[in-house]
Protein backbone atom coordinates (compact mmCIF):
# COMPACT_ATOMS: atom_id res chain seq x y z
CA UNK A 1 0.00 0.00 0.00
CA UNK A 2 1.22 3.15 -1.10
CA UNK A 3 2.01 5.95 2.21
CA UNK A 4 -0.43 8.21 0.75
CA UNK A 5 -4.14 7.37 2.76
CA UNK A 6 -7.15 6.60 0.74
CA UNK A 7 -10.15 8.24 0.65
CA UNK A 8 -13.42 5.81 1.27
CA UNK A 9 -16.80 6.94 0.94
CA UNK A 10 -19.29 5.40 3.42
CA UNK A 11 -23.29 5.53 2.35
CA UNK A 12 -25.91 4.11 4.97
CA UNK A 13 -29.15 5.70 6.61
CA UNK A 14 -27.85 4.30 10.34
CA UNK A 15 -26.21 6.98 11.44
CA UNK A 16 -25.00 4.71 14.14
CA UNK A 17 -23.28 1.88 11.61
CA UNK A 18 -22.07 4.88 9.93
CA UNK A 19 -20.19 6.02 12.93
CA UNK A 20 -19.26 2.64 14.24
CA UNK A 21 -17.94 1.76 10.63
CA UNK A 22 -15.97 5.44 10.20
CA UNK A 23 -14.16 4.68 13.49
CA UNK A 24 -13.19 1.05 12.17
CA UNK A 25 -11.85 2.15 8.92
CA UNK A 26 -10.11 5.41 10.02
CA UNK A 27 -8.41 2.84 12.51
CA UNK A 28 -7.25 1.17 9.68
CA UNK A 29 -5.30 3.57 8.34
CA UNK A 30 -7.94 5.05 5.55
CA UNK A 31 -9.55 8.77 5.45
CA UNK A 32 -13.41 7.97 5.64
CA UNK A 33 -16.28 10.32 4.37
CA UNK A 34 -19.90 9.71 5.17
CA UNK A 35 -23.17 10.60 3.89
CA UNK A 36 -26.22 9.18 4.70
CA UNK A 37 -28.54 9.80 1.71
CA UNK A 38 -27.86 9.69 -2.16
CA UNK A 39 -27.41 13.57 -2.45
CA UNK A 40 -24.73 14.69 0.24
CA UNK A 41 -23.11 11.34 -1.27
CA UNK A 42 -22.95 12.89 -5.17
CA UNK A 43 -21.37 16.25 -3.29
CA UNK A 44 -18.47 14.71 -1.64
CA UNK A 45 -18.05 12.34 -5.03
CA UNK A 46 -17.78 15.82 -6.55
CA UNK A 47 -15.25 17.64 -4.57
CA UNK A 48 -13.39 14.72 -3.27
CA UNK A 49 -10.85 12.34 -5.09
CA UNK A 50 -12.95 9.00 -3.82
CA UNK A 51 -10.61 5.83 -3.86
CA UNK A 52 -13.51 3.61 -2.86
CA UNK A 53 -17.70 3.39 -2.02
CA UNK A 54 -19.41 1.51 0.03
CA UNK A 55 -22.83 1.50 -0.27
CA UNK A 56 -25.71 0.32 1.96
CA UNK A 57 -28.71 -0.68 -0.53
CA UNK A 58 -31.48 0.44 1.57
CA UNK A 59 -32.02 4.19 2.19
CA UNK A 60 -34.64 6.50 2.53
CA UNK A 61 -35.82 5.06 -0.42
CA UNK A 62 -35.38 1.48 -1.66
CA UNK A 63 -33.14 1.42 -4.67
CA UNK A 64 -31.45 4.43 -3.84
CA UNK A 65 -28.54 1.96 -2.93
CA UNK A 66 -28.62 0.47 -6.27
CA UNK A 67 -28.94 4.03 -8.27
CA UNK A 68 -26.13 5.49 -6.32
CA UNK A 69 -23.81 2.20 -7.48
CA UNK A 70 -24.80 3.04 -10.45
CA UNK A 71 -24.33 6.13 -10.76
CA UNK A 72 -21.19 5.97 -9.57
CA UNK A 73 -19.78 3.35 -11.87
CA UNK A 74 -21.05 5.48 -14.94
CA UNK A 75 -19.29 9.04 -13.59
CA UNK A 76 -16.01 7.05 -11.81
CA UNK A 77 -16.12 3.47 -13.55
CA UNK A 78 -12.75 3.20 -11.93
CA UNK A 79 -14.15 3.75 -8.53
CA UNK A 80 -14.78 0.13 -6.47
CA UNK A 81 -18.25 -0.06 -5.33
CA UNK A 82 -18.88 -2.53 -2.33
CA UNK A 83 -22.79 -2.60 -1.66
CA UNK A 84 -23.60 -3.51 2.01
CA UNK A 85 -27.32 -4.80 2.32
CA UNK A 86 -29.44 -6.51 4.79
CA UNK A 87 -31.90 -7.16 1.84
CA UNK A 88 -31.71 -10.73 1.71
CA UNK A 89 -33.23 -11.99 5.08
CA UNK A 90 -35.31 -8.80 4.71
CA UNK A 91 -37.10 -10.00 0.76
CA UNK A 92 -36.02 -12.91 0.09
CA UNK A 93 -34.28 -11.27 -2.41
CA UNK A 94 -30.99 -13.17 -2.61
CA UNK A 95 -28.45 -12.11 -5.51
CA UNK A 96 -24.37 -12.11 -6.01
CA UNK A 97 -21.72 -10.86 -8.58
CA UNK A 98 -20.75 -14.01 -9.75
CA UNK A 99 -22.41 -14.59 -12.94
CA UNK A 100 -22.04 -12.10 -16.02
CA UNK A 101 -25.83 -11.67 -16.30
CA UNK A 102 -25.86 -10.38 -12.43
CA UNK A 103 -23.18 -7.84 -13.04
CA UNK A 104 -24.72 -6.05 -16.10
CA UNK A 105 -27.68 -4.51 -13.79
CA UNK A 106 -26.14 -4.61 -9.90
CA UNK A 107 -23.31 -1.78 -10.17
CA UNK A 108 -21.03 -2.93 -7.59
CA UNK A 109 -17.54 -5.15 -7.12
CA UNK A 110 -18.73 -6.54 -4.08
CA UNK A 111 -21.79 -7.40 -2.50
CA UNK A 112 -21.67 -7.84 1.30
CA UNK A 113 -24.48 -8.90 3.81
CA UNK A 114 -25.12 -7.31 6.88
CA UNK A 115 -23.64 -7.91 9.42
CA UNK A 116 -20.27 -7.79 7.68
CA UNK A 117 -17.31 -8.35 10.05
CA UNK A 118 -14.59 -5.67 10.36
CA UNK A 119 -12.06 -7.45 8.85
CA UNK A 120 -13.84 -9.01 6.15
CA UNK A 121 -14.38 -5.61 5.09
CA UNK A 122 -11.05 -4.19 5.08
CA UNK A 123 -10.02 -7.31 3.91
CA UNK A 124 -12.13 -6.79 0.52
CA UNK A 125 -10.51 -2.59 0.67
CA UNK A 126 -7.80 -3.64 0.44
CA UNK A 127 -7.72 -6.60 -2.15
CA UNK A 128 -10.00 -3.92 -4.41
CA UNK A 129 -7.47 -1.11 -3.72
CA UNK A 130 -4.80 -3.17 -5.05
CA UNK A 131 -6.50 -3.95 -8.17
CA UNK A 132 -6.86 -0.27 -8.93
CA UNK B 1 -77.83 -12.30 -21.15
CA UNK B 2 -75.90 -10.67 -18.72
CA UNK B 3 -72.15 -9.87 -19.04
CA UNK B 4 -70.32 -12.48 -17.65
CA UNK B 5 -67.24 -11.72 -14.73
CA UNK B 6 -65.63 -14.79 -15.39
CA UNK B 7 -65.82 -17.95 -17.89
CA UNK B 8 -64.95 -21.36 -16.82
CA UNK B 9 -63.45 -24.12 -19.45
CA UNK B 10 -65.26 -27.13 -19.83
CA UNK B 11 -64.31 -30.09 -21.32
CA UNK B 12 -66.72 -32.72 -22.69
CA UNK B 13 -65.27 -36.13 -22.88
CA UNK B 14 -67.95 -38.27 -24.37
CA UNK B 15 -67.61 -40.91 -27.45
CA UNK B 16 -71.42 -40.09 -28.36
CA UNK B 17 -71.13 -37.26 -30.83
CA UNK B 18 -74.73 -36.42 -30.48
CA UNK B 19 -74.00 -36.30 -26.43
CA UNK B 20 -71.15 -33.49 -26.86
CA UNK B 21 -72.97 -31.48 -28.95
CA UNK B 22 -76.33 -31.05 -26.71
CA UNK B 23 -74.57 -30.09 -23.51
CA UNK B 24 -71.88 -27.60 -25.38
CA UNK B 25 -75.69 -26.02 -26.51
CA UNK B 26 -76.89 -26.11 -23.80
CA UNK B 27 -73.92 -24.82 -21.34
CA UNK B 28 -73.76 -22.29 -24.22
CA UNK B 29 -76.61 -20.43 -22.81
CA UNK B 30 -75.62 -21.03 -19.12
CA UNK B 31 -74.97 -18.49 -16.44
CA UNK B 32 -73.96 -18.72 -12.51
CA UNK B 33 -74.75 -16.04 -10.14
CA UNK B 34 -72.47 -16.65 -7.96
CA UNK B 35 -73.83 -14.45 -4.43
CA UNK B 36 -71.34 -14.67 -2.24
CA UNK B 37 -69.04 -12.46 -4.83
CA UNK B 38 -71.42 -11.25 -6.62
CA UNK B 39 -70.17 -11.56 -10.13
CA UNK B 40 -72.19 -14.20 -12.80
CA UNK B 41 -69.92 -16.71 -14.54
CA UNK B 42 -70.47 -17.95 -17.67
CA UNK B 43 -69.09 -21.27 -19.88
CA UNK B 44 -66.77 -22.17 -22.87
CA UNK B 45 -66.81 -25.52 -23.71
CA UNK B 46 -65.03 -28.03 -25.98
CA UNK B 47 -65.44 -31.44 -26.73
CA UNK B 48 -63.25 -34.72 -26.99
CA UNK B 49 -64.41 -38.29 -27.69
CA UNK B 50 -61.55 -40.53 -26.24
CA UNK B 51 -58.99 -40.95 -23.59
CA UNK B 52 -56.71 -40.71 -26.10
CA UNK B 53 -57.70 -37.32 -27.66
CA UNK B 54 -58.20 -36.23 -24.30
CA UNK B 55 -54.63 -36.80 -23.73
CA UNK B 56 -53.38 -34.94 -26.45
CA UNK B 57 -56.00 -31.55 -25.43
CA UNK B 58 -54.46 -31.47 -21.55
CA UNK B 59 -51.49 -30.44 -23.11
CA UNK B 60 -51.95 -27.55 -24.38
CA UNK B 61 -55.28 -26.67 -22.73
CA UNK B 62 -56.33 -25.62 -18.84
CA UNK B 63 -59.74 -27.53 -17.87
CA UNK B 64 -61.89 -26.06 -14.70
CA UNK B 65 -64.41 -28.21 -15.12
CA UNK B 66 -64.63 -31.55 -17.01
CA UNK B 67 -68.26 -33.37 -17.93
CA UNK B 68 -66.57 -36.92 -17.93
CA UNK B 69 -68.58 -40.52 -19.93
CA UNK B 70 -67.90 -43.46 -17.86
CA UNK B 71 -67.43 -45.65 -20.85
CA UNK B 72 -65.00 -44.53 -23.66
CA UNK B 73 -63.80 -46.48 -26.79
CA UNK B 74 -60.42 -46.46 -25.57
CA UNK B 75 -60.24 -46.79 -21.63
CA UNK B 76 -62.32 -46.03 -18.42
CA UNK B 77 -63.47 -42.39 -17.21
CA UNK B 78 -62.30 -43.21 -13.72
CA UNK B 79 -58.55 -43.64 -15.22
CA UNK B 80 -58.57 -40.04 -16.01
CA UNK B 81 -60.34 -39.43 -12.89
CA UNK B 82 -57.49 -41.35 -11.30
CA UNK B 83 -55.16 -39.22 -12.92
CA UNK B 84 -56.70 -35.80 -12.10
CA UNK B 85 -56.80 -37.28 -8.89
CA UNK B 86 -52.87 -38.15 -8.60
CA UNK B 87 -51.94 -35.08 -9.71
CA UNK B 88 -54.42 -32.70 -7.33
CA UNK B 89 -55.40 -30.47 -9.67
CA UNK B 90 -58.12 -28.38 -8.82
CA UNK B 91 -60.54 -29.46 -12.08
CA UNK B 92 -63.77 -30.83 -10.69
CA UNK B 93 -65.27 -33.90 -12.53
CA UNK B 94 -69.16 -34.27 -12.78
CA UNK B 95 -69.18 -38.40 -14.04
CA UNK B 96 -72.07 -39.31 -16.74
CA UNK B 97 -72.76 -42.80 -16.96
CA UNK B 98 -75.66 -44.90 -18.31
CA UNK B 99 -74.82 -47.71 -16.25
CA UNK B 100 -75.48 -45.92 -12.94
CA UNK B 101 -75.51 -48.44 -10.45
CA UNK B 102 -74.34 -48.03 -6.57
CA UNK B 103 -70.89 -49.11 -6.99
CA UNK B 104 -70.39 -47.19 -9.89
CA UNK B 105 -71.25 -44.12 -8.55
CA UNK B 106 -69.43 -44.49 -4.67
CA UNK B 107 -66.06 -45.23 -7.09
CA UNK B 108 -65.97 -42.35 -8.96
CA UNK B 109 -66.69 -40.05 -5.77
CA UNK B 110 -63.94 -42.05 -3.84
CA UNK B 111 -62.09 -41.29 -7.09
CA UNK B 112 -62.70 -37.47 -6.07
CA UNK B 113 -65.24 -37.15 -8.83
CA UNK B 114 -67.43 -33.53 -7.73
CA UNK B 115 -70.79 -35.08 -8.73
CA UNK B 116 -72.53 -37.96 -10.86
CA UNK B 117 -75.22 -37.28 -13.77
CA UNK B 118 -77.36 -40.80 -14.89
CA UNK B 119 -77.58 -40.73 -18.44
CA UNK B 120 -80.24 -39.80 -20.05
CA UNK B 121 -80.72 -36.51 -17.94
CA UNK B 122 -82.30 -33.60 -19.36
CA UNK B 123 -80.55 -30.37 -19.92
CA UNK B 124 -81.73 -28.09 -16.88
CA UNK B 125 -80.43 -31.47 -15.08
CA UNK B 126 -76.80 -30.95 -16.63
CA UNK B 127 -77.63 -27.36 -15.69
CA UNK B 128 -77.74 -27.64 -12.28
CA UNK B 129 -74.72 -29.99 -12.00
CA UNK B 130 -73.00 -27.43 -13.64
CA UNK B 131 -73.97 -24.62 -11.91
CA UNK B 132 -73.15 -26.60 -8.33
CA UNK B 133 -70.25 -27.37 -9.54
CA UNK B 134 -68.87 -23.81 -10.86
CA UNK B 135 -70.21 -22.08 -7.74
CA UNK B 136 -67.73 -24.39 -5.87
CA UNK B 137 -64.71 -24.26 -8.30
CA UNK B 138 -65.12 -20.55 -8.36
CA UNK B 139 -65.53 -20.03 -3.89
CA UNK B 140 -62.47 -22.41 -3.93
CA UNK B 141 -59.91 -20.52 -5.94
CA UNK B 142 -60.79 -17.08 -4.47
CA UNK B 143 -60.64 -18.78 -1.32
CA UNK B 144 -57.00 -20.21 -2.01
CA UNK B 145 -55.87 -16.53 -3.58
CA UNK B 146 -56.85 -14.80 -0.29
CA UNK B 147 -54.96 -17.71 1.78
CA UNK B 148 -52.05 -16.90 -0.65
CA UNK B 149 -52.34 -13.08 -0.44
CA UNK B 150 -52.50 -13.64 3.62
CA UNK B 151 -49.17 -15.66 3.67
CA UNK B 152 -47.71 -13.33 1.71
CA UNK B 153 -48.72 -10.26 3.84
CA UNK B 154 -47.54 -11.89 7.14
CA UNK B 155 -44.19 -13.07 5.34
CA UNK B 156 -43.36 -9.34 4.03
CA UNK B 157 -44.57 -7.80 7.78
CA UNK B 158 -42.36 -10.31 9.77
CA UNK B 159 -39.05 -9.58 7.24
CA UNK B 160 -39.36 -5.30 7.96
CA UNK B 161 -40.65 -6.49 11.55
CA UNK B 162 -37.24 -8.38 11.99
CA UNK B 163 -34.89 -6.37 10.30
CA UNK B 164 -36.52 -2.92 12.25
CA UNK B 165 -35.41 -5.29 15.35
CA UNK B 166 -32.25 -6.07 14.35
CA UNK B 167 -30.85 -2.63 13.75
CA UNK B 168 -31.12 -1.73 16.90
CA UNK B 169 -29.45 -4.47 18.26
CA UNK B 170 -26.67 -4.42 15.55
CA UNK B 171 -26.30 -0.08 16.59
CA UNK B 172 -25.88 -1.47 19.96
CA UNK B 173 -23.79 -4.20 19.52
CA UNK B 174 -21.30 -2.03 17.72
CA UNK B 175 -20.72 0.34 20.31
CA UNK B 176 -20.34 -2.03 23.22
CA UNK B 177 -17.78 -3.37 21.01
CA UNK B 178 -16.05 -0.27 20.10
CA UNK B 179 -15.95 0.20 24.37
CA UNK B 180 -14.97 -3.00 25.22
CA UNK B 181 -11.49 -3.16 22.64
CA UNK B 182 -10.73 0.33 23.67
CA UNK B 183 -11.52 1.94 20.73
CA UNK B 184 -13.52 4.17 22.90
CA UNK B 185 -12.08 5.10 26.06
CA UNK B 186 -13.94 7.08 28.83
CA UNK B 187 -11.82 9.97 28.43
CA UNK B 188 -12.79 10.40 24.64
CA UNK B 189 -15.06 12.62 22.97
CA UNK B 190 -16.98 10.17 21.52
CA UNK B 191 -17.34 8.33 24.93
CA UNK B 192 -20.86 10.17 26.28
CA UNK B 193 -22.23 9.80 22.59
CA UNK B 194 -21.95 6.06 22.48
CA UNK B 195 -23.64 5.34 25.53
CA UNK B 196 -26.31 8.09 24.61
CA UNK B 197 -26.92 6.83 21.24
CA UNK B 198 -27.26 3.11 22.77
CA UNK B 199 -29.87 4.36 25.36
CA UNK B 200 -31.51 6.36 22.00
CA UNK B 201 -31.66 3.13 20.39
CA UNK B 202 -32.92 1.15 23.05
CA UNK B 203 -35.96 3.27 23.95
CA UNK B 204 -36.74 3.20 20.19
CA UNK B 205 -36.57 -0.45 20.31
CA UNK B 206 -38.96 -0.62 23.35
CA UNK B 207 -41.01 2.08 21.58
CA UNK B 208 -41.30 -0.62 18.72
CA UNK B 209 -42.28 -3.19 20.69
CA UNK B 210 -44.92 -1.56 22.18
CA UNK B 211 -46.37 0.19 19.68
CA UNK B 212 -46.67 -3.59 18.17
CA UNK B 213 -48.61 -4.46 20.75
CA UNK B 214 -51.34 -2.35 20.47
CA UNK B 215 -51.23 -2.95 16.72
CA UNK B 216 -51.54 -6.88 17.27
CA UNK B 217 -54.05 -6.16 20.19
CA UNK B 218 -56.42 -3.78 17.74
CA UNK B 219 -55.51 -6.01 14.71
CA UNK B 220 -56.36 -9.66 16.11
CA UNK B 221 -59.70 -8.82 17.33
CA UNK B 222 -58.71 -10.10 20.21
CA UNK B 223 -58.56 -7.51 22.47
CA UNK B 224 -62.12 -7.17 24.07
CA UNK B 225 -63.30 -3.34 23.09
CA UNK B 226 -64.80 -1.78 26.31
CA UNK B 227 -67.15 1.33 24.85
CA UNK B 228 -68.56 3.45 27.33
CA UNK B 229 -69.78 6.88 27.38
CA UNK B 230 -66.29 8.80 27.89
CA UNK B 231 -65.06 12.17 28.44
CA UNK B 232 -62.65 13.00 25.51
CA UNK B 233 -61.24 16.08 27.06
CA UNK B 234 -59.86 14.33 30.08
CA UNK B 235 -58.37 11.64 28.42
CA UNK B 236 -56.77 14.52 26.06
CA UNK B 237 -55.92 16.63 29.35
CA UNK B 238 -54.21 13.60 30.92
CA UNK B 239 -51.78 13.04 27.78
CA UNK B 240 -51.02 16.82 27.78
CA UNK B 241 -49.81 16.03 31.21
CA UNK B 242 -47.71 13.15 30.10
CA UNK B 243 -45.90 14.53 27.50
CA UNK B 244 -45.07 18.13 29.76
CA UNK B 245 -41.78 16.22 30.34
CA UNK B 246 -40.45 15.63 27.16
CA UNK B 247 -42.07 18.97 25.84
CA UNK B 248 -40.44 20.54 28.46
CA UNK B 249 -36.84 19.40 27.86
CA UNK B 250 -37.16 21.19 24.26
CA UNK B 251 -39.17 24.13 25.60
CA UNK B 252 -41.97 23.32 23.27
CA UNK B 253 -45.82 24.48 24.94
CA UNK B 254 -48.62 22.96 24.38
CA UNK B 255 -51.96 24.84 24.16
CA UNK B 256 -55.33 22.63 24.56
CA UNK B 257 -58.27 24.72 22.86
CA UNK B 258 -61.49 23.03 23.33
CA UNK B 259 -65.01 22.56 25.26
CA UNK B 260 -64.98 21.82 28.80
CA UNK B 261 -66.17 18.47 28.61
CA UNK B 262 -66.85 15.70 25.44
CA UNK B 263 -68.97 13.30 25.96
CA UNK B 264 -68.88 10.12 23.54
CA UNK B 265 -68.66 6.34 22.84
CA UNK B 266 -65.59 5.18 23.16
CA UNK B 267 -63.01 2.67 24.29
CA UNK B 268 -60.56 4.68 26.70
CA UNK B 269 -57.55 2.69 25.98
CA UNK B 270 -57.97 2.84 22.10
CA UNK B 271 -58.59 6.95 22.14
CA UNK B 272 -55.54 7.13 24.35
CA UNK B 273 -53.54 5.38 21.96
CA UNK B 274 -54.31 7.54 18.82
CA UNK B 275 -54.30 10.68 20.98
CA UNK B 276 -50.64 9.76 22.40
CA UNK B 277 -49.22 9.07 18.92
CA UNK B 278 -50.13 12.50 17.59
CA UNK B 279 -49.30 14.36 20.32
CA UNK B 280 -46.33 12.62 21.27
CA UNK B 281 -45.04 12.76 17.22
CA UNK B 282 -46.20 16.92 17.50
CA UNK B 283 -43.63 17.00 20.39
CA UNK B 284 -40.67 14.86 18.61
CA UNK B 285 -40.59 16.16 15.17
CA UNK B 286 -40.87 19.77 16.71
CA UNK B 287 -38.22 22.65 17.04
CA UNK B 288 -36.45 23.69 19.86
CA UNK B 289 -39.26 26.48 21.63
CA UNK B 290 -41.97 25.29 19.29
CA UNK B 291 -45.79 24.85 19.90
CA UNK B 292 -48.12 22.02 19.86
CA UNK B 293 -51.81 23.32 19.47
CA UNK B 294 -54.69 20.89 19.82
CA UNK B 295 -58.33 22.31 18.91
CA UNK B 296 -61.27 19.52 19.46
CA UNK B 297 -64.30 20.60 17.74
CA UNK B 298 -67.51 18.84 18.64
CA UNK B 299 -70.66 18.30 16.27
CA UNK B 300 -73.58 16.90 16.89
CA UNK B 301 -72.30 13.35 15.64
CA UNK B 302 -68.70 13.83 15.03
CA UNK B 303 -65.65 15.18 17.11
CA UNK B 304 -62.83 16.82 15.16
CA UNK B 305 -59.49 16.44 17.16
CA UNK B 306 -56.42 18.90 15.51
CA UNK B 307 -52.80 18.75 16.29
CA UNK B 308 -50.81 21.53 14.88
CA UNK B 309 -47.01 21.45 15.53
CA UNK B 310 -44.38 24.17 14.49
CA UNK B 311 -42.09 21.44 13.63
CA UNK B 312 -39.89 20.16 10.58
CA UNK B 313 -42.82 19.39 8.78
CA UNK B 314 -43.07 16.65 5.61
CA UNK B 315 -42.37 16.85 1.96
CA UNK B 316 -45.57 16.71 -0.46
CA UNK B 317 -44.08 12.75 -1.45
CA UNK B 318 -43.65 11.97 2.26
CA UNK B 319 -47.26 12.94 3.14
CA UNK B 320 -48.45 9.84 1.11
CA UNK B 321 -46.79 7.08 2.33
CA UNK B 322 -47.20 8.66 6.57
CA UNK B 323 -49.93 5.95 7.65
CA UNK B 324 -48.27 2.58 6.18
CA UNK B 325 -46.84 0.06 8.31
CA UNK B 326 -42.89 0.70 9.30
CA UNK B 327 -42.88 3.50 6.88
CA UNK B 328 -40.58 5.96 8.61
CA UNK B 329 -39.22 9.21 7.44
CA UNK B 330 -35.64 9.36 6.96
CA UNK B 331 -33.39 12.46 6.48
CA UNK B 332 -30.81 14.19 8.21
CA UNK B 333 -33.65 16.54 10.59
CA UNK B 334 -35.20 12.88 11.88
CA UNK B 335 -32.13 10.96 12.78
CA UNK B 336 -31.96 11.50 15.86
CA UNK B 337 -35.41 11.18 16.83
CA UNK B 338 -36.42 7.35 17.53
CA UNK B 339 -40.10 5.80 16.28
CA UNK B 340 -41.39 2.23 14.69
CA UNK B 341 -43.14 3.22 11.96
CA UNK B 342 -45.86 1.91 13.49
CA UNK B 343 -47.41 4.80 15.30
CA UNK B 344 -49.21 6.42 12.61
CA UNK B 345 -50.54 3.49 11.14
CA UNK B 346 -51.99 2.23 14.12
CA UNK B 347 -54.06 5.23 14.53
CA UNK B 348 -55.30 5.18 11.15
CA UNK B 349 -56.36 1.79 12.15
CA UNK B 350 -57.83 2.67 15.48
CA UNK B 351 -59.80 5.83 13.63
CA UNK B 352 -61.15 3.52 11.17
CA UNK B 353 -63.03 1.46 14.27
CA UNK B 354 -64.18 4.39 14.65
CA UNK B 355 -65.87 5.03 11.04
CA UNK B 356 -63.62 7.96 11.64
CA UNK B 357 -60.56 9.67 9.13
CA UNK B 358 -56.91 10.69 9.83
CA UNK B 359 -55.15 13.36 7.48
CA UNK B 360 -52.49 15.52 7.36
CA UNK B 361 -51.20 18.37 6.16
CA UNK B 362 -47.80 19.82 6.06
CA UNK B 363 -45.33 22.38 4.80
CA UNK B 364 -41.44 21.45 4.99
CA UNK B 365 -39.91 23.75 7.46
CA UNK B 366 -43.08 24.94 8.86
CA UNK B 367 -44.80 22.44 10.53
CA UNK B 368 -47.92 19.93 10.19
CA UNK B 369 -51.14 19.44 10.95
CA UNK B 370 -52.60 16.25 12.06
CA UNK B 371 -56.59 15.95 11.88
CA UNK B 372 -58.64 12.92 13.21
CA UNK B 373 -62.32 12.51 12.47
CA UNK B 374 -63.96 10.16 14.85
CA UNK B 375 -67.83 9.31 15.02
CA UNK B 376 -69.30 9.79 18.36
CA UNK B 377 -71.98 7.52 18.91
CA UNK B 378 -71.58 4.10 16.54
CA UNK B 379 -73.83 1.25 15.51
CA UNK B 380 -76.69 4.19 15.40
CA UNK B 381 -76.80 3.97 19.09
CA UNK B 382 -78.56 7.48 19.78
CA UNK B 383 -76.71 10.40 21.96
CA UNK B 384 -77.66 9.27 25.32
CA UNK B 385 -80.47 11.79 26.70
CA UNK B 386 -79.44 13.41 30.15
CA UNK B 387 -81.25 12.54 32.87
CA UNK B 388 -82.16 15.73 34.94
Amino acid sequence: MSKIKKNILLVDDDVDYLFQKKLELEKEGFNVFTAHSIKPARKILEEMQIDLAIVDLMMQEKDDGFVLSYQIKSSWPKTPVIMVTGVTAQTGLEFDTITENEKKWIKADTIFTKPVRAEQLVREIRRLLANE
Amino acid sequence: MNNVNDVLNILIIDDEEGMCMGASRALSSTQVFIDDLNIIVGFSSRAVHSYSEYKTEIVNHKYDLILLDYKLPDGSGLDILQELNEQSKETLVIMMTAYATFETAVQATKLGAYDFLAKPFTPEELRNSVRKAATRFVLAKRAKSFEEEKRKIRFEFISVLSHELKSPINAIDGYLKLLHEGSITPDSENYQMAIERSLLRLEGMRKLIFDLLDMTRIESGQKTRKIEPINLIAIINLLIEQNTYEAKLNGITLNLVSPNELSMDGDQSELEIILNNLINNAIKYNRTNGTVDITVNDTPTQVEIQIKDSGIGLEPYEQDKLFKDFVRIKNTDTMNIQGSGLGLSTVKKIAALYEGTVSVTSQKGIGSTFCVTLKKYLNNTISPKIVT
